[in-house]
Order: C-alpha cells, then structure tokens, then sequence
C-alpha cells in the first residue's frame, strides 16, 4: 500500500505479467474444484504530448507505461459469504510517483436475510453525473492515474448496508485515510511547484489513523433514485500549501453533507448532485447539475448518440481550489452497437468566468475476445493564470492503451 | 402511423377487458361455430393459453451463450447468467451478470418489467463500482452487438401485443396456430411478430419480426425444447437469423434450474453491486 519507487517494482513486473499469463489456464481449470476465480487485465500506455515540458525536471513529449490488475475471488457457504482481492501495480517510464501499488479491493462480503456486512479494503462510489463526482467522498482519488478523477485508491471500512422497505441505509466505518497520489517532478500533468506527498500534514492528531464515518440513506421511488448522506472525517481534497519552492498537502477534518437525485424518464436522465462542505479553512456548497438524452437507433442504423449537458458551481468562486466554479459541460456518446463495441466520446468544459477550456475524445474498441485497445486526446485551452486549468496549457496529449483482460 | 399507434393502444385496453370476459363466457359456448370468433379473439386466447401454461415458475436461473456470426464466418462468444423471479400481476424481476467478454465481465443489468408502465433498469458499472439507472426505451437497440435486440429477451407478457390469428400451419411435423402480434409500445423496433405455436404444448416455435418499414428483418427459431418441474417447457438453442445483413446469432442455455429459492432481496440495487 505505500507508494514505492520506479527501480523497486520495475523489474517485478515482467515477471508477474509472465507468471499472470502461464498461470491463467491453469487457474482456470482449477476453478470448479477450489472455488478460486481469477480474472484481471494487464496493459501498456502509451502518452504523446504535443509541447514540449513547461517546467523543469519534466519528461519530454512521450511517456511509457505499464499496468496490472489480477482479481482473485473466493466464495463460500452457497455465494454467502465471498473475498476479493485485487491488487494493482503500474510503473511509469519517467515519473516515480505515477509508479505506484496499491490494494484497489480485499474485502469480505458477507450477506444474511437482514443486512450486508462488508469488511477490509474496497470502492464505493456515489453519484448520477458525468463530469465531475462531487458527492463521490468514500474513496481517495488516484490523481497520477488519469486526471479525469475516476481512478481511486483503495479505503479500508467496515460497512453495514440495510435492505429495507424504505430504502437502503448504509452504515460506513473507515479506519485510516489514504493520501492523495500527485504527479512527481517528473511527471507531466502537473503545475509549477511539486507536490511533495513525504511531507503531508494533517489538523487530526491521529493523522492518518483518523477513524471516519459516514452514513448514506437511498432509495428509489419509480423514475426518480435518490440518495442522501453524512461524512465526518479526513478531507479528501487537501489544502496544498507553499512551504520553500514546493507544495505540502495539509488534510483537514470536515463535515460533508450531500444529495444526489436522477430522474429517469423517457430518453432522459435527469441528474443533480449537491455538497455542503464545512472546514476549519472553508465553508461552501457546490452542484453538479444537467442531463443526458439518449437517441436510440441512429438515422434507422443500429447507433446510439448521447448527449450530455452539466453546470458546475461552487460558493468558492474563484477563491477556491475547484477548477469548477462556474463551468459549463457539453458531451456526446456514440455507441456503434456493434461486435467490437465501438465507442466514442467527446467533452468540452468551458470555464464560463475565464474563458479557459478543455476537451477530450476518447475512443475504444475491443480487438478479438480479450484485447481492447483506447485512444484518448485531451486539449486544454487557458491563457489566464487563475484558471486552474492553466498550469497544463503545455500538456495537450494523445494517449493510447491497449489492454489484454484475462 | 400515429393513428396506427393509438388504435393499436386502445385495442389492447379493450383486449384486457376482453380477456376476462372471454374466459368466463367462452367455456359454455365452445359447441359454437368457429366463425363466431374473429381472427382477433382467436389470437388473444392463444397468447392468454400459451401465459397461463407458463404461470407459476416462481424463480430460475440459467446460464446462456451467444455466438455472434457474421456474414464471413466470423465470430464471437458472449457468456451471461441470469437469475429471474416471477412477479404476480406484474413483469419478472431479472438479473443479469456478464462473464464474457472479458472486457465486460462483472458487468450486471437488474430490470423489473411492468406490464402497464415501462421497466425499471439499472447496469453495474464494476470498474467504477457504479450503478446507473437506464432509460429502458432502448429496447430496440443490439443487445451486446448481437442480433438480438434487448426487446427480444425480455418475458412475454400478453398485454405487450395485440394479435390476429393468420392460419393453421405445420412446421418440422408440428401442428400450428399462426399468429400475428402488433407492438403495444410505440417505442418497439418492429411493426409486428409472426409467431409459430405449436398446438400441443403452446410454445413458441418461431418469429418472423419485420421491421418499422414493415420488411422482413429477422427470424428466430426456437430448438432442443425441455420440460421442467412436468410443465414448463424451456429452448435449449435459439438462432436469430438477420435477413438483412446475414449476420446470425445463435442463443444456447446450458440448463435451467427453476425453485432455487431466489427471493425479492435478490433483485435489488445492492446485490446488482455485489453480483459475482
């Protein structure tokens, strides 16, 4: 679970990918008898970007890597009972932070007639929209992965879920915090001054150990889900503080409150999320707010065309560490239906007080049964240095990934 | 078209009025010539005889495989379990898990069909952990890129069509009912089904589907029927045949276990999250 250096893992990996690889189709006969199921991915990346760096240290236009996801699953007393374990290792060609393990899931589910008991390190995730998880808060994000924030590291809990005719309550202890991954000196995607994670300061006494909690209530009540909860804990989001010629992450405590609501009617999902934050340092409400339209069956052919409209704001304004202040979000999906599950997927988030902008494509498909190959470029347009998104003006990129799943 | 889609509508409100009048008063006159009974009636009682001989199921589970086949022999193999529960006086609850592709696997689809309002579905997003709620007028759309459209999958209920009884038909030495259905859903990819029924048992033998410009788009043919707890009789083998683009998918059930014991807990947004 530490974060461990290039020359420590780089050599591991070869190794695990060979044995991953030897070992699947025995695994696999194994199966029947042992109830062991063993499934994962492994894969390469390739990132090209078009400038050259724009701060010191920094890599040059392209970035080699490799990742690797195994998932072990073990089940008992008739599907009862179960464990997972899914550990994932990625090592980069040039940023040593980016090459990092991490335990993504070791979790025992545990299930009875009147509730759910799932305990050790998982994921959950919280939300209806597309362009920004605002009420998303169990699990740290994984920033050196990709900057789209989806990524997330791994939350030691225990969590009890209640079925009811009410809804569903879920009940979430969560000893120990997991610090947020940075982009080392190295590292593209990043701003001017380095964030040294060694360094990382917490308000709590307890730092890292602080016991979290929280507790969410959902349901669903015909077209519209909707969820509500509390969190009390480590903020996830730290406060990056200028101490010499680097930045020092400070995790506060705070108070979350938040709602999320999807009405789901006709071709249309209509989503909002909302959090209120409070802080030693801040204080502020964000939403998330939009919807996402469906064309089925494409001009008679078998496509699909999404599109997809969000705002974001946050009380912060421009104060605020959020690069989603004030910010308009427009998409489309087109979904080819086809074998190879081809897709594509376009986004531009126009900053409406700067004028900064960002946009991406991403495209993916699946070569034979188990290899999937994804292009993705990202463009960021700024010329303004309050913007956020400033500081990766120089980071336009083309990334490709092609993926064996196992 | 529109006309078309509201007649079709309120024919099928009358339909269920019509049904249970039908099965009270028709026992008594079944000595009555045939002629009495308009094509229409005729239809309605079949698909009304074909449910009831189907109710009472309770819950099963199943594991399926879909070869994908194109024109040039090409092909590609979907895996996926499904549980289901029988629901009364409304749609069957099901859930969906994907084993292959592997690019997909633990992907999980919870649908509660209705009969009167539209489903009720949700995916499993397991790289994210995220359930999202579906639109479920999709239903015209490929499931999994194969020729069969998610509308094709989903549990026949008799308030889905409105029917007319064509003609006696035999097919592979089956004596036939042929019927035609009409989409009550507008938002449905086809204009109508031509529906193959064997006259024994009430099972589907085969569908002709055509499409919203009412040509013949695909066919499927039903196989390798079993009988189940001596009265449910279930295809082992279906082949979805596309005459438009000659692409083939061919649907095989390695087996069902019905009264496994499945219950409403099953099928909920928490154990669509921890679908293994």
């Amino acid at each position: 679970m530490h974060r461990c250096t290039t020359s420590r893992y780089q050599g591991l990996i070869p190794l695990a990918l060979a044995g991953c690889l030897l070992a699947s189709p025995a695994m696999a006969e194994a199966n029947t008898e042992t109830e062991l199921e063993v499934s994962g991915r492994v894969g390469y990346e390739l990132r090209l970007f078009d400038n050259d760096a724009l701060y010191s240290g920094q890599s040059d236009s392209a970035n080699h890597s490799l990742f690797f996801e195994p998932e072990f699953y073990w089940e008992w007393s008739n599907g009862d009972d179960g464990v997972i374990f899914k550990p994932y290792i990625r090592a980069d060609e040039h940023d040593s932070q980016r090459s990092h393990v991490d335990i993504r899931e070791l979790l025992w589910v545990h299930v009875s007639d009147n509730y759910e008991l799932k305990a050790g390190i998982g994921k959950v995730f919280w939300g209806v929209t597309e362009f920004q998880h605002l009420v998303d808060v169990i699990n740290q994000t994984d920033s050196v992965e990709d900057v789209d924030g989806e990524d997330k590291l791994g939350q030691q809990m225990i969590n009890v879920s209640l079925v009811r005719d009410w809804g569903v309550l879920d009940l979430f202890l969560l000893p120990g915090f997991r610090e947020r991954t940075f982009a080392g000196e190295n590292g593209r995607l990043r701003g001017p001054l380095v964030i040294d994670t060694n360094r990382a300061r917490y308000q709590s006494s307890a730092e890292e150990k602080h016991l979290d909690a929280a507790i969410r209530w959902s349901h669903t009540f015909g077209d519209w889900d909707v969820g509500t909860y509390w969190f009390h804990g480590t903020n996830r989001e730290p406060v990056l503080v200028q101490e010499g010629g680097v930045l020092v992450p400070l995790y506060e405590q705070m108070d979350q409150f938040g709602i999320d609501v999807q009405a789901t009617i006709g071709d249309w999902l209509w989503k909002f999320e909302t959090i209120y934050r409070e802080s030693d340092n801040q204080e502020f409400v964000a939403v998330q707010g939009g919807f996402e339209y469906t064309y089925v069956g494409l001009m008679d052919t078998a496509m699909d065309l999404g599109l997809l409209m969000e705002y974001g704001w946050d009380s912060r304004g421009e104060d605020g560490s959020t690069a989603i202040q004030d910010d308009l979000f427009l998409g489309t999906r087109l979904t080819l239906n086809d074998i190879q599950s081809t897709e594509f997927l376009a986004g531009l988030g126009q900053d409406l007080d700067h004028g900064g902008s960002s946009f991406l494509v991403e495209a993916s498909r699946r070569l034979g049964e188990s290899w999937k190959l994804s292009v993705d470029a990202r463009i960021y347009d700024s010329d303004d240095a309050v913007d956020p998104g400033f500081a990766l003006r120089k980071d336009d990129m083309v990334q490709m990934t092609l993926e064996r799943y196992f | 078209m529109l006309s078309n889609f509201i007649s079709t509508n309120s024919r099928s409100k009358s339909f269920r009025h019509l049904a249970a009048t039908s099965l009270l008063v028709l026992a008594p006159m079944i000595s009555a010539p045939a002629t009495a009974i308009t094509p229409e009636k005729r239809g309605l009682e079949i698909a009304i005889e074909a449910k009831n001989r189907d109710l009472g199921w309770g819950d099963m589970t199943t594991d399926m495989t879909m070869t994908l086949r194109n024109k040039e022999g090409q092909q590609s193999i979907r895996e996926m379990r499904l549980k289901s529960l029988e629901q009364e006086k409304d749609g069957d609850k099901s859930l969906t898990i994907f084993d292959k592709p592997r690019d997909v696997k633990g992907t999980a689809f919870l649908s509660f069909s209705h009969i009167q309002t539209a489903d009720d579905q949700w995916l499993f997003l397991p790289a994210l952990k995220r359930v999202k709620r579906i639109s479920s007028r999709n239903k015209s759309g490929p499931f999994m890129g194969s020729e069969f459209s998610f509308e094709d999958l989903t549990s026949f209920e008799v308030e889905k069509y409105s029917y007319k009884y064509l003609r006696d038909e035999t097919v592979n030495g089956q004596d036939s009912f042929v019927v035609e259905q009409i989409p009550t859903d507008k938002f449905s990819g086809y204009t109508r089904r031509v529906v193959w029924i064997d006259k024994e048992h009430y099972r589907a033998l085969k569908v002709d589907f055509y499409d919203r410009k009412n040509s013949l788009l695909k066919t499927l043919t039903f196989e390798e029927y079993n009988q189940y707890l001596g009265k449910f009789w279930r295809a082992h083998r279906s082949t979805m045949d596309n005459h438009q683009t000659g692409k083939t998918t061919v649907l095989t059930y390695a087996g069902y276990d019905f009264k496994v014991g499945l219950k409403d807990s099953d099928f909920n947004k928490n154990s669509l999250k921890r679908a293994k």
